[in-house]
């Protein structure tokens, strides 16, 4: 088991080092010198020289990546010019908004799509079936940002029952918390919803034929427990993997719904700091999203042996 | 008798095109059969087919500015209404779907023909595979909007830029899908009879394997077409996409954004017209992948 997981965690480092690499050569290969539009057409030469000096620009490009990867490890993943604070302090500050509405859509899609994922399943081929589908198939042709430009539409200003758009941090109380954040975190995770529902669906239908399921029924066990505890919990593997695969997206969907709404968070960093050049913040911003997806992933794989014994079994061989 | 064409050998040719034209009226009888296939593609025919007879037939312009005609509700003369400038925006919706359409088009067969190559010598040759499959693998752990935005940002937005950033997302799961059938089909006997044969590796890969990793690359070509429209309109959402005044599905809701207090129809007409042709993809994915994948045909039914 701990092997398995030291390997696992091992196969993350070329991951890590191609994304960083990329991370600072896409921005690095950037035509136009960032000292110059950081200091605008009124300065001198001297001056850009001098910023540029400072910046390290001058040094060749493999140094400069050599001592921003070093900073990296050390933790320091440089300083934003337009915020004058370093990046890793900019990045929290912007996280609460993005990580409360990634959680509440994750939320919402869970505790929507496993249902309805179950009753299509169960129900499979009839009426009900069908239309869970297509609502499912609706969901994923619909982006988030539109979705949440509707909803804003519809409970923002024909009903006015929920604020239009802007944030209130969960210190202000829950309640205003979530008066924002419910039709952000309902637009993100109708996407999210009908991914679920399609794999609990589907995987369901899997397990359910199966002959253990048949035992099952044959020994009399009554259907919801067939249901819940036996085929929901092979069924779950699936269910979890899709979870963690669309944890990205859900980061990706988070940045741009978050324009919609205006919240402050990481997708606001990111814009604003494309609009004004600020280089270290997109390279460490983007840095730190890929990160942290990674690590979703390597908690996903290690649920799999809580989950299924069998999995917990072969690993420790 | 003829000497020179032998009986059984026209026999053969006959029946060899008898074959082929049965067995392509067998796959026409399963696509009209196929229910999720045929709306699908009927939705994308229609989408087409406005697109290109409004493009044709219509006289107004999308960038003609009318001040008098600020944002006025759909009308008979405006058949969705104006926008923020007075522009007509059911002219605007068409030519942004034009835009919209050409961007996704494009990146979409890029993506198919790179991660063709990609997937097919990685799964050919071991040492390509190991580097060619950590680049995907880098490029994976990418959330994709996010990847795009930094991609769009340093490029700086312009339509081809908006194609080479959503190529870039969208290739390594392209490359993977690829790599993945290849791999099997490269252990078959076939194969093995053709390199003792002494067939090139070229003439191996691009007729042989090739063709027999195609089902999955369908599916998935349409895929990629439905995420590169929907990634489309939120860089240019974002304003990192297609520049205005040019119009594009997900510049006009960015427009719509601004004014969504009053002019309702600036976000709802673009926004059906997105939905639409996602979904019309979508269906068409997954009926073709019913049609041509005997496996999940089964699974699902």
């Amino acid at each position: 088991m701990k092997g398995y997981f030291l390997t696992r965690i091992l196969s993350l480092v070329p991951v890590l080092l191609i994304v960083s690499v990329f991370v600072f050569f896409l921005i690095h290969l950037t035509p136009g010198d960032p000292a110059s539009v950081i200091l605008g057409p009124q300065a001198t030469p001297e001056e850009v020289e001098q910023l540029r000096e400072q910046m390290g620009l001058n040094l060749p490009l493999y140094q400069q990546f050599f001592e921003w990867f070093t900073g990296i490890l050390r933790g320091d993943l440089g300083w934003s010019i337009s915020q004058n604070k370093s990046v890793i302090n900019a990045f929290f500050e912007h996280l609460g908004p993005t990580l409360s509405l990634a959680v509440l859509a994750q939320g919402i899609s869970i505790v929507l799509a496993i249902p309805m994922g179950i009753i299509a399943a169960k129900k499979r081929g009839t009426k009900i079936d069908q239309s869970v589908m297509v609502v499912a198939m609706l969901g994923l042709a619909i982006p988030s940002f539109l979705l949440g430009l509707l909803l804003m539409q519809l409970f923002g200003i024909k009903l006015q029952w929920l604020p239009v758009a802007g944030y209130e941090p969960l210190s202000s109380g829950l309640w205003e918390h979530l008066k924002h954040m419910i039709m952000p975190a309902m637009a993100l995770g109708v996407i999210q919803t009908a991914v679920i529902v399609r794999m609990t669906r589907s995987s369901m239908l899997d397990v359910l034929s199966t002959n253990y399921i048949k035992t099952a029924y044959a020994k009399g066990l009554k259907e919801r427990i067939i249901y819940y505890k036996h085929a929901l919990r092979n069924a779950s593997i699936a269910i979890i993997t899709v979870l963690g695969e669309t944890f990205g997206s859900l980061i990706a969907g988070a940045v741009v719904t978050e324009t919609v709404f205006n919240l402050p968070g990481i997708g606001q960093l990111v814009m604003n700091s494309i609009l004004r050049r600020d280089y270290e913040v997109i390279q460490g911003t983007i840095l730190l999203a890929v990160v942290s997806y990674l690590a979703v992933n390597l908690v996903v794989d290690m649920l799999y042996g809580v989950i299924d014994p069998r999995v917990r079994m072969s690993r420790k061989g | 008798m003829g000497v020179n064409v032998p009986i059984e050998n026209r026999d053969i040719l006959q029946t060899k095109t008898q074959l082929k034209k049965e067995r392509f009226r067998l796959f026409v009888r399963r696509f009209l059969n196929n229910r999720l296939a045929l709306i699908g593609s009927s939705i994308m025919i229609f989408l087409l087919l406005f697109v290109s007879f409004s493009l044709l037939f219509m006289n107004s312009s999308p960038l003609e500015i009318d001040p008098a005609n600020r944002l006025h509700a759909p009308s008979s003369e405006h058949w969705f209404g104006t926008d923020t400038f007075g522009r007509d925006l059911f002219s605007r919706v068409v030519h942004g779907g034009f835009v919209s359409l050409a961007v996704g088009f494009s990146a979409t067969i890029i993506t198919a023909i790179i991660g063709m190559i990609i997937g097919l010598y990685a799964s050919y040759y071991k040492f390509l595979d190991h580097i060619l499959m950590r680049i995907c693998d880098g490029l994976l752990a990418f959330p994709d909007v996010l990847l795009a935005i930094a991609i769009t940002a340093v490029l700086g937005p312009r339509p081809i830029n908006v194609v080479i950033a959503i190529t870039v997302v969208k290739i390594p799961t392209m490359a993977r899908i690829v790599r993945s059938s290849a791999l099997v089909i490269k252990e078959q006997t076939y194969i093995e009879a053709l390199k003792a044969q002494g067939a090139s590796s070229w003439r191996t890969l691009w007729m042989h394997i090739a063709p027999n990793t195609l089902s999955p690359y369908i599916v998935q070509i349409t895929n990629v077409f439905a995420s590169a429209i929907i990634l489309e309109a939120g860089l240019s959402f974002l304003g990192a996409g297609v520049p205005a005044p040019e119009p594009s599905w997900g510049n006009i809701l960015y427009d719509g954004k601004v004014v969504i207090f009053n002019a309702w129809w600036m976000t709802f007409f673009p926004g059906v017209f997105i939905v639409l042709s996602v979904l019309g993809l979508n269906l068409f994915g997954d009926g073709l992948r019913d049609l041509l994948d005997p496996h999940t045909n089964k699974a699902n039914k």
